[in-house]
């Protein structure tokens, strides 16, 4: 697993986008002057008639994409994490959400993956922020083929959707030819019996080197890829808390209010079992290299390992 | 304009002003200050000027109007109930539990409400959006938001204001509430958004002034917003709080609450009264 090809999940929106230009007339792209970062970009370049750029004006953005969206366009709009879900939290709350606009609000740089940059741009809240929202779908994918999936599923998608994407490259490790993706269905990625690990993000592929390195070591991990966090599947929890007695949650993003806690709040009601959760402890990010902060914060195969080890022992 | 068509608006408004009267107090809570005093500029908007079927509410090449001053859902509402959206009657539901009439407007459950608005400076930009969809299809549709003077304080406002100008919409048109009152007092003394023509006209707008309460400026602002290509109109209509109904006239205390049973009555014999002597 270790060759493998590399490309920022950012990458795959732009991407998307620029093959929804030519099979659906209805969408729209509205950024926020980060076209070139965020990649709506290459929209831009493809279909220049049904891209706006609306400044450095994220409020406004998003009111705009409402009233788009009111007139029968399905409005794609990009920022970073933190100037969507962050800075335009009420307008997205009351202009989208409330009305149930079918508006795809499509963050980039999200978490502290964003790197040098530092802790203003790091956003590891804005999956607690949407998921608040009722009627906020919440998908955060794993690599470049589901990000693609993911954009093209919420394009079909009637109303809001939120999809967050990375800045760094990230390791491709879904396969093309027999990916399936569907909203709110999580991925079995590989069985076992003695602790469940549940990522999503940038931390599945962590997790698959965790659950390898674990074999190894004796410990039969499952791993399972929640790409949408909301509505979340229930089952696919449920079965694993009851199989293997123990799950070990893994996010980059706060362990406030993200995928932990809606994993937690499944157990709790329906198989209550210890749930430990890997993310970013209650703390701001930081400047540094991207996978130098990951690791520093835990994010990584070592920590997962290490720490799915010690719950799979204490069961 | 002629005699006519005016006292047939001034009729409709007198009607409206007395919906607002009703379902407020019926509400026993809600904003009647700047419902009144938008009254006559939205009479002009429903009764005159904007292409819309009651019969088909979401028609798609209707004009559309945001109510970007949310609160003053009273008037919104009693004009709708008046064009034959929904029953008259149904004004006095405004507030209650399961009613369609909720405090701010809610487009998924009011028919002829295009937009859901209620927190100040969302709904400009929904209408700048509006406004760039009929660009996008070429149709000739025509989109208004109603502003308050208060809520021009938010800074998305002013977002949404270079947006549109810079996009060159000029099928858009903003209206600007300008009574004068906000919650806390006087705008100039809160926080002042003054001055407005200057401020719409800097960033790019083609800027009317007129009397909120005289339908022939209103028909004027109007009809020549509809001549200028290029650039959206802002049209800064000039108004008194609580117009129509005297002891609310010109006071800040009555920006949002509710009559009691003996100002209710006053207030629907002024009304009445003004209406009785209209139809003479």
């Amino acid at each position: 697993m270790a060759d493998m090809i590399k490309k920022a999940t950012r990458e795959s929106y732009g991407e998307a986008l620029v093959e929804l230009a030519d099979i659906n007339e209805k969408v729209v792209v509205l950024d926020a002057d980060l076209a070139e970062a965020t990649k709506s970009g290459m929209f831009k370049k493809k279909c220049p008639e049904r891209f706006f750029d609306c400044g450095i004006a994220e409020a406004n953005l998003v009111g705009t994409a409402a009233g788009l969206a009111t007139c029968g366009k399905i409005p794609f709009i990009s920022s970073f994490a933190m100037f969507l879900a962050g800075r335009a939290f009420e307008q997205i709350r009351n202009s989208i959400g409330y009305p149930h606009m079918n508006v795809k609000i499509c963050a980039t740089h999200a978490g502290i993956s964003v790197g040098e940059d530092g802790a203003t741009h790091q956003c590891n809240e804005d999956i607690a922020l949407m998921r608040a929202i009722p009627g906020m779908t919440v998908i955060s994918p794993s690599d470049h083929i589901e990000a693609k999936a993911a954009v093209k599923a919420a394009a079909d998608f009637e109303g809001p959707v939120y999809i967050r994407f990375g800045r760094v490259a990230a390791p491709v490790f879904n396969t093309s030819d027999d990916y399936k993706f569907e909203i709110g269905k999580g991925l079995l990625l590989r069985d076992g019996k003695d602790v469940t690990i549940v990522a999503t993000g940038l931390m599945v592929y962590e997790s698959l080197l965790a659950a390898e390195a674990l074999a190894e070591q004796g410990i039969d991990a499952r791993v399972i890829n929640i790409h949408t966090i909301k509505p979340i599947d229930k089952d696919i929890i449920i079965k694993a808390a009851k199989e293997t007695g123990a799950i070990l949650t893994v996010e980059e993003h706060s362990v406030i209010g993200g995928l932990g806690e809606a994993v937690a709040a499944v157990t709790a009601e329906e198989a209550p079992v210890k749930v430990v959760k890997i993310g970013m402890n209650d703390k701001f990010g930081y400047s540094g290299p991207a996978l130098e902060l990951l690791k520093l914060e835990g994010l990584c195969a070592d920590n997962i390992a290490a720490k799915a080890k010690a719950l799979a022992e204490s069961k | 304009m002629n005699e006519t068509t005016k006292k047939e608006l001034m009729i409709t408004a007198c009607k409206i002003r007395m919906g607002i009267i009703e379902g407020v107090y019926n509400a026993k809570s809600g904003h009647p200050g700047g419902s009144l005093s938008m009254t006559d500029v939205l009479t002009y908007l429903y009764f005159k000027e904007m292409n819309v079927d009651p019969q088909n509410p979401k028609w798609e090449d209707r004009d559309r109007f945001v109510l970007s001053k949310g609160h003053c859902a009273p008037a919104l509402y009693s004009a709708l109930a008046h064009k034959g959206f929904f029953p008259v009657e149904e004004l006095k539901t405004l507030r209650k539990v399961g009613a369609r009439l909720q405090g701010h407007p809610d487009m998924k459950g009011t028919p002829g409400v295009d937009m859901t608005s209620g927190s100040l400076g969302q709904g400009v930009s929904a209408a700048g959006g509006m406004a760039l969809a009929a660009k996008i299809d070429n149709k000739d549709y025509r989109v208004y938001a109603y502003l308050g003077d208060g809520e021009i304080e938010e800074g998305q406002v002013w977002e949404a204001a270079m947006f549109a100008a810079h996009k060159k919409l000029d099928n858009l048109c903003v209206i600007v509430d300008f009574n004068g009152l906000q919650i806390d007092g006087a705008i100039t003394d809160v926080n002042s958004p003054c001055p407005i023509p200057e401020k719409y006209e800097a960033f790019g707008f083609n800027v009317i002034t007129i009397d909120a309460h005289d339908f022939d400026q209103i028909e004027a602002a109007f009809e020549q917003a509809k001549t200028v290509k290029g650039k959206p109109t802002a049209i800064i209509a000039v108004s008194t709080k609580g117009k129509g109904v005297s002891y609310m006239l010109n006071k800040a205390s009555w920006h949002g609450a509710a009559p009691n049973k003996e100002q209710y009555d006053i207030a629907m014999e002024e009304l009445k009264a003004e209406l009785a002597a209209l139809e003479e």
